[in-house]
């Protein structure tokens, strides 16, 4: 038997062929929007991979350090690291902020990180150029997201840092790359004050009477010198022996630091079910939408391109064609037209994804799932068709 | 014609009222008409006066409201018995009714092997069976040399040629044929006439025509005039072409 619907397609193979990019268009938005969700997924899971830590221990009560703010001494480590079963511990200072280089302003996450030894949690993982912060201050390593070159010196806040090294996939659960500085940099950054702010502190706490008692000699500067550095961190990152429970280590140090510890499996679901919870349902109502979009369109194209058949079908009704063999034809297009706009929409996605702001992870697996959805979509929209080229009379072919 | 056979078409009585109650429209009020194998008859008739519909009873597209119909000896309807004799109307206008259209319509997206071939493919035949008996349909009406060509290639009287083959692809006992020449000159109007005669001769088959074409009317050897739903018989000129 001919393949009628093949033939129909051939016959008008350009038009059906632009329908079908157009529709691969539409649906290469939807496979770029998945592929946004699993890009975030992905950027929280990095954070975590590439921190190389197991537990984060931070301020009781936050779900510090990425999803809310904490702050804690930049000493507790010591007690922390004393713990069995702990077998590294790293202070870490996290602040998303603007940095401004060749003229462009850009949204980094700059990370303080203890240089004093390597491999120290909160590091990074490798660099894919240059060298590790060797020096104490206003040296960085920068994620190449930053497009920061070796040896380019950038101006983050009050100071300027040359870049040493160049790393790969370092960057915040919203996509910004990291840029790693010394911790003590990385604390001048967040918690100092600039210089007018200073000397308001200053004269107020000089004017306080409790600070500036008789008697008690050196007891304002003691304060003033206190007021002007900071000791604090965000999180400290503690990596664990290889046969240390991670919950046992974690219940430890809830129990005996007064801090909050997070297993893995905890910030990952910080991270992915709470961090990114509302855009993940943003994205998920956006392709809930594209679907039903998609739907709609392919329902109508092949609507249509049956009512321009009525004739014919009428026709082939009239000489004996069974249902099943129009229902078929019908079937068949909305499904070629299905396959058409999968492929296009899966190679747009693959082209478009590289200049998309946000990265965009398209995995095999959501292809192979979009190529089952879209197909059925298609069936199911061709059901419309296929109902009114069912009902047509074979009568009209006769006319009169 | 073999008039000691069998009719092709035989039809006492044939009744079809559209509508219900005062809305109720008697477009045939008891037509009668006996086809033999190897004829072409016309029906003729003005316009309203029931022929489309008789046809579409003929071409078991619509169903009678009484009377009798065979089809080769075969009773294919019958009023008084529960009306049609089988369930698949399609099966019977697919193996044993051929039509050709006012306008060819031909399938568009198939080239002209395979419009023909289409309707034995239908029928559960193999396609290079199919695509043989088409292509020796297309010898006999002289329109094998554009066997692979597309439908759009094709000039008004060739498409019509091969809605002919089409229509005897199956080998139809019976051709039902609309206004087969409407859209034509009258050379070529004659020639369409003569090829049905000629196919009708060569394939037994009985052909009605149905038209308002002065051209063509005296070409018929008999005619069955339609008027207010009733048929009368009268014989035509037989012109020969």
């Amino acid at each position: 038997m001919i393949n009628l619907a093949g033939r129909d397609i051939l016959h008008g193979w350009g038009k059906f062929l632009f329908t079908g990019v157009g529709l691969g268009l539409l649906i290469g938005v939807t496979l770029s929007m998945a592929g946004i969700y699993r890009g975030m997924v992905d950027d929280g899971q990095v954070l975590i991979d590439n921190s190389g830590a197991d537990l984060w221990v931070v301020q009781q009560g936050t779900l510090g350090p990425y999803a809310e703010p904490s702050s804690i001494r930049d000493d507790v480590w010591r007690g922390i690291a004393g713990l069995p079963g702990v077998a590294e511990t790293g202070n870490a200072a996290y602040l998303t902020m603007q940095i401004e280089h060749a003229g462009k302003e850009s949204r980094a996450m700059v990370v303080g990180m203890e240089v004093d030894r390597p491999n120290r949690p909160g590091a990074p993982a490798y660099l894919t150029a240059g060298r590790p912060v060797l020096a104490g201050h206003y040296e960085a390593i920068a994620d190449e997201l930053a497009k920061f070159k070796l040896g380019e010196r950038v101006r983050i806040r009050r100071h300027e840092y040359e870049i040493v090294g160049l790393t790969r996939r370092m960057v915040s659960s919203s996509g910004d790359p990291m840029i790693f500085v010394p911790l003590k940099d990385a604390q001048e950054i967040q918690f100092l004050k600039d210089n007018d702010a200073l000397l308001n502190e200053r004269a107020r706490t000089a004017a306080n009477p409790a600070f500036n008692r008789p008697g008690v000699p050196g007891l304002l500067e003691a304060v003033q010198a206190a007021n002007a550095q900071s000791r604090m961190v965000n999180a400290v990152l503690v990596r664990l022996e290889a046969n240390a429970d991670p919950e046992a280590v974690a219940a430890e140090i809830r129990r005996w630091k007064r801090l909050q510890a997070y297993t893995k499996v905890q910030m990952e679901d910080i991270l992915v079910a709470k961090l990114i919870a509302t855009s993940s349902r943003q994205i998920a109502m956006f392709l809930v939408i594209l679907s039903v979009v998609t739907a709609a369109i392919v329902a109508f194209i092949i609507y249509t391109m049956t009512l321009a058949k009525v004739r014919e079908i009428a026709v082939l009704k009239l000489i004996g064609a069974r249902n099943r063999t129009i229902a078929g034809m019908i079937l068949q297009q909305a499904l070629g037209l299905g396959l058409i706009g999968f492929f296009v929409g899966r190679l747009a996605a693959g082209l478009w994804a590289p200049v998309f702001p946000k990265y965009v992870l398209l995995l095999p697996g959501d292809a192979l799932r979009g190529f089952a959805i879209v197909m059925a979509i298609c069936a199911l929209a061709s059901v419309v068709a296929i109902r009114a080229a069912l009902a047509i009379d074979p009568a009209e072919a006769i006319g009169g | 014609m073999d008039k000691t056979s069998i009719p092709a078409i035989r039809i006492e009585g044939l009744m079809k009222r559209y509508g219900t109650g005062d809305a109720a429209v008697d477009a045939l009020k008891g037509v009668d008409m006996t086809v033999w194998p190897g004829e072409v008859v016309g029906l003729i008739g003005p316009s309203g006066s029931g022929k489309t519909t008789l046809l579409k009873c003929l071409g078991a597209v619509i169903e009678p409201t009484g009377g009798h119909m065979q089809l080769s000896g075969e009773t294919i309807y019958d009023g008084k018995d529960g009306g049609w004799r089988t369930g698949d109307l399609r099966a019977l206008r697919r193996d044993r009714i051929g039509f050709v259209f006012q306008a060819p319509y031909l399938i568009p997206f198939l080239d002209v092997t395979d419009n023909v071939a289409l309707l034995p493919m239908l029928a559960g035949i193999d396609n290079a069976a199919a695509r043989k008996r088409a292509l020796e349909l297309l010898t006999a009406l002289d329109v094998a040399h554009r066997a692979g060509a597309q439908v759009s290639q094709l000039s008004g009287g060739e498409q019509q040629r091969v809605a002919i083959a089409r229509s005897l692809a199956n080998h139809a006992p019976i051709i039902l044929a609309d206004e087969p020449t409407a859209p034509l000159d009258s050379e070529r109007a004659l020639t369409v006439i003569r090829i049905l005669n000629d196919m009708a001769v060569q394939y037994q088959t009985a052909i009605i025509v149905v038209t308002h074409d002065e051209k063509i009317i005296p070409t018929f050897k008999r005619i069955y005039h339609i008027r207010d739903g009733r048929t009368h018989e009268e014989a035509g000129e037989g012109r020969p072409l």
